[in-house]
């Protein structure tokens, strides 16, 4: 198992405001859109050397996505930045008619995603947007592992043209990728080859899965470990390439079982290589009320967790 | 002037035969608010916007049209063929399969003069204000003019929008009501009553002007002024009544029109009562 260490921990939405400023010093049709949110999106950066380009629109995200949609007609490349929550359920017709149909380059930005929201509870933590934004046809949607991926990817998606979902979180994380990582949208990174199972994991999973494969591996078991950022478009070549060696699979996330990376992945392998496959995800619930740590737990979403997944998986091979 | 009044009713009247025959060769569609506002398309795109028929999506330097009650498409689309913006042969298609003339408008077959989806209600004063701050942040001294629905005003997406744009000051934009008081359902007095329409706007900030949207005449003179007012620090919103159906006298002032098609013999009737004028496609 490859060694992977950090020093310090961040919040990913930290590496969006991050990403966001550098974005916007590099292209001046980078605007920001945010909804009643500037502190917890760390926008403040953004809105300090670029007050111009910024626009409140106060508790309205239905018109922030319009606004953002129709700010593309004239070149902008728009930053809409609210909760996962109201970025998706909330505006789910607009950004389908306004921004996916219509083809508008404009880059969902949300935090808070899933569990680790934390105290605030179940109708804050949304754990349904992935798969509400993998369904639009044309959606490519983003959920790096922690604060440089996260500054990475929120500065390389100013150079792709066409609506983006960019999912991050709230709670502090360790930052364990290169800090000057070129992020390819839709290239899967290799965290470590392994030969007796693959792990593929999105968002904050990714760390619980170098937790869990170097405990697998204190067990004798040898797990390829696959982050996979991007979840539309799929990396399918790298997931198959693993799979074919390894011949079972464990995908984590955090988000419901139902519309995930997992479910992506299986439709992958049903229709190309029937593998026996593990799901570490939210079980088709809600959330509720605790401390990041507590709910991980108590949903099932550790690296303790994606060891018994692996160990199920194994049993199956 | 670039035309007289006069030219700009045969214009009209064009427009007129082209959405009746259009919804009659497809057995579907709109005909009772594309029919209500086939002046105001005549005014707006024959007369008041500086467009260009060479169309790019950014629109730089160019007068903007967003349409939000996508429903009325067959105005819309005939008014860009007239225009010049394609070739009025292809208004045979609407609705058909494989056509850029989606029942609702869209972006997504390329048909030249669209800029963006609409067809589910209440989203283009939203896109007509972000492409209205684009233009600012441009640089760029043109105008956005859209189109509403009355009925539409009910989704609350509208009055977000109708907060925003007063408060910042959008005063490049000219959004228009089509208030013909008809709904799917019925008179919208009955469905879910608007009210005073202009005294909420007024509250929200907007400069409201109250106009008669069957009058060739008063249309262009009040889409002028209503760019004379632009510039000035508020947004402008131009209420407009019209009737639904307007022109065809069995299909004028009710709402048993808004999405029927004409049979063969009631196309004849609407036809015989709208003069061909620039030759039927």
């Amino acid at each position: 198992m490859k060694k992977y260490t950090y020093t310090e921990k961040k919040d990913t939405r930290s590496g969006f405001g991050a990403g966001l400023h550098e974005a916007g010093k590099k292209n001046e049709n980078v605007v920001a859109l945010c909804a009643d949110l500037v502190g917890s999106l760390k926008m403040e950066a953004f809105i300090k050397d670029f007050p111009e380009r910024f626009t409140q629109v106060g508790i309205a995200e239905a018109n922030m996505i319009g606004i953002a949609a129709g700010m593309t007609i004239g070149g902008k490349i728009p930053y809409t930045g609210t909760f996962a929550n109201f970025s998706t359920g909330r505006v789910y017709d607009q950004i389908r008619q306004s921004v996916a149909y219509s083809n508008k380059n404009v880059k969902i930005c949300a935090s808070h995603a899933g569990l680790t929201l934390g105290e605030d509870g179940a109708t804050h933590q949304i754990l349904e947007d992935i798969g509400l934004m993998k369904m639009l046809p044309g959606m490519v949607v983003i959920n790096p592992c922690d604060y440089n991926q996260t500054k990475a990817a929120t500065i390389a998606i100013a150079d792709y043209e066409g609506p983006v979902y960019l999912r991050f979180g709230r709670p502090t994380v360790p930052v364990f990728t290169d800090p000057d990582q070129k992020f390819e949208i839709g290239k899967a990174w290799m965290v470590n080859e392994g030969k007796d199972v693959t792990i593929i994991a999105t968002g904050h999973l990714v760390w619980e899965a170098i937790e869990a494969g170097e405990q697998l591996a204190e067990m004798g078991i040898d797990a390829e470990i696959i982050n996979i950022h991007t979840i539309k478009p799929l990396d399918e070549e790298a997931i198959l390439k693993s799979v074919q060696k390894t011949g079972c699979v464990v995908t984590a996330e955090e988000h419901n079982k139902y519309g995930g990376l997992g479910e992506s992945v299986a439709r992958l392998l049903a229709t190309t290589q029937p593998t026996p496959q593990e799901f570490v995800a939210v079980n088709d619930s809600f959330g509720e009320s605790g401390t990041p740590n507590q709910l991980m737990e108590k949903y099932g979403l550790t690296d303790k967790d994606i060891v018994k997944a692996v160990q199920r998986v194994l049993e199956r091979k | 002037m670039k035309h007289t009044t006069e030219e700009l009713e045969e214009i009209a009247s064009q427009i007129r035969r082209d959405i009746v025959r259009m919804v009659h060769g497809c057995q579907s569609g709109h005909p009772g608010g594309s029919l209500g506002c086939a002046d105001f398309f005549t005014a707006l795109y024959f007369e008041v916007m500086h467009h260009s028929t060479d169309f790019t999506m950014d629109g730089k330097g160019e007068d903007l049209f967003f349409l939000s009650n996508g429903h009325i498409s067959p105005v819309w689309y005939s008014t860009l063929a007239r225009a010049g913006y394609f070739e009025a042969s292809e208004l045979a298609t609407f609705r058909k399969l494989d056509s850029r003339l989606q029942g609702h408008p869209t972006t997504h077959e390329h048909l030249p003069g669209v800029r963006i989806a609409s067809g589910s209600l209440g989203q283009g004063m939203s896109v007509a204000i972000g492409a209205a701050l684009a233009k600012k942040l441009n640089n760029d001294k043109a105008i956005v003019f859209s189109l509403h629905g009355d009925g539409e005003l009910q989704e609350g997406q509208n009055w977000e929008a109708a907060m925003f744009a007063p408060f910042n000051k959008v005063d490049n934009l000219i959004c228009t009501v089509d208030f013909n008081g008809q709904q799917i359902d019925g008179p919208t007095e009955k469905v879910l009553s608007l009210d005073n329409l202009q005294a909420k706007f007024e509250a929200f900030g907007w400069h409201v002007i109250v106009s008669n949207g069957n009058s060739m005449e008063e249309i262009v003179k009040t889409l002028q002024y209503a760019v004379s007012l632009t510039g000035k620090g508020k947004p402008i919103l131009n209420l407009m009544s019209t009737q639904m159906g307007y022109g065809v006298d069995f299909m004028m002032g009710s709402h048993k029109w808004h999405g029927v098609a004409p049979n063969d013999e009631q196309l004849k009737l609407a036809l015989d009562q709208l003069k061909e004028t620039l030759g039927d496609y």
